[in-house]
């Protein structure tokens, strides 16, 4: 039976489009057949940080309005075998996204697919909600500073009263913070929220630290989900957050200050 | 030019992480708190008993009261009934309750 996961967040901007990217290739790496769904209707974007943008014929809510069907609509990634990209429609409304219709289309991507990643949108309207609803495993992408952690608490809230598994008095949605855009040593100086001030807060367990890296940016430029940029600390600690995710005991890295060797303080990297 | 002052006397500057730390504490027990004092089923709680007690006295949503604390380890339901009046009360109850709900 597929895994549904959902990487939320409530604010914008924090990662959560790079993190569904990360993690749907990741898990596929590791030979799960995988798809990552864009919930964020009129904002498409992940068909950009995944680097098939120009591929994009049908999108989900052509496949909602049964204009078109699945295999239509699926986007198999160039590079990494068992991925699929199912992308956001760029012009209809947001309320095409109905829960008859995402039930439908989540029901039927079950018989082919491990894992189902499902990438929210920002905010707590309907496309979050909808992100969310049918939701197991939710990756809760949070940055160290104070409004992204208010708004993953309040996002908490929503996964614990309005998700099926909620509604229905099932297990609650298994959650897992991911703690981006972490620098540790601004932590250190005491001018950034830590690791440990942010669990504290939240009280759920941490998935994963991405500590800030120019890396990001540098590849969703090119379209190259970070984690295949594995000698980067971001694509490592993406590496590290997925296999964290299928059961492996990692200890945590990047969450104290790196000392730089000579080499590379006089070249750069990282 | 108070800030400024302030600013320049004040002993060792607090970091602000932990300023960040203590005023996300309190914001999101106080969130926390609003939002798990009012359970999903408290208003329709409320209509049923509402439905219940108008059997007997006719009264309005207005009338009842449900209040739902958390002190230590337990949770306290705070219900309160405003009756009306003896005089309207002799009189019969209303049809479908009278106010709307």
């Amino acid at each position: 039976m597929a895994t549904v996961i959902v990487v939320t967040s409530g604010k914008g901007g924090v990662g959560k489009t790079t993190t569904s990217a990360s993690f749907a290739t990741g898990l596929a790496q590791r030979g799960y057949r995988t798809v990552v769904i864009d919930f964020d209707v009129g904002l498409r974007n992940l068909d950009l940080i995944m680097g098939c943008e120009r591929r994009v014929v049908y999108d989900f809510v052509n496949v909602i309005n049964n204009e078109a069907n699945l295999n239509q609509s699926l986007i198999r990634d160039k590079r990494v075998e068992n991925l699929y990209i199912l992308p956001a429609s760029q012009t209809r409304d947001k309320d095409a996204l109905t829960k008859e219709g995402v039930e439908r289309i989540l029901t039927e991507l079950k018989q082919g697919f491990d894992y189902i990643v499902c990438d929210s949108p920002a905010g707590i309207e309907r496309g979050a909600l909808m992100a969310l609803y049918f939701a197991d495993e939710a990756l809760v992408v949070t940055n160290p500073e104070v409004s992204s952690v208010r708004d993953s608490d309040r996002i908490l809230g929503i996964l614990a009263s309005r998700s099926r598994r909620a509604e229905q008095g099932e297990n609650p949605v298994k959650e897992h913070l991911v703690l981006a855009r972490y620098a540790p040593e601004r932590a250190d100086r005491g001018d950034m929220l830590s690791v440990d001030d942010v669990l504290e807060i939240l009280g759920i367990p941490l998935l994963g630290v991405i500590p800030e890296s120019s890396t990001v940016l540098q590849s969703s430029n090119a379209g190259v989900p970070v984690i295949l940029e594995d000698s980067s600390e971001a694509g490592a600690a993406y590496n590290d957050l997925v296999d964290r995710f299928l059961g492996k005991a990692l200890p945590h890295r990047f969450t104290s200050i790196q000392k730089k060797g000579f080499l590379k303080r006089l070249f750069g990297g990282g | 030019m108070m800030g400024l002052f302030e600013n320049f006397f004040r002993a060792p500057p607090r970091k602000s992480a932990a300023l960040a730390k203590e005023r996300l504490q309190i914001i999101v027990a106080h969130e926390r708190g609003s939002r798990r004092s009012s359970p999903d089923y408290l208003p329709t709680l409320k209509k049923e008993l509402l439905e219940v007690v108008r059997k007997y006295v006719p009264i309005d949503q207005s009338q009842i009261k449900v209040h739902l604390d958390r002190e230590g380890g337990y949770e306290i339901l705070e219900l309160n009934i405003t009756l009306p009046d003896e005089e309207q009360r002799l009189s019969p109850p209303r049809q479908n309750g009278g106010a709307g709900v």
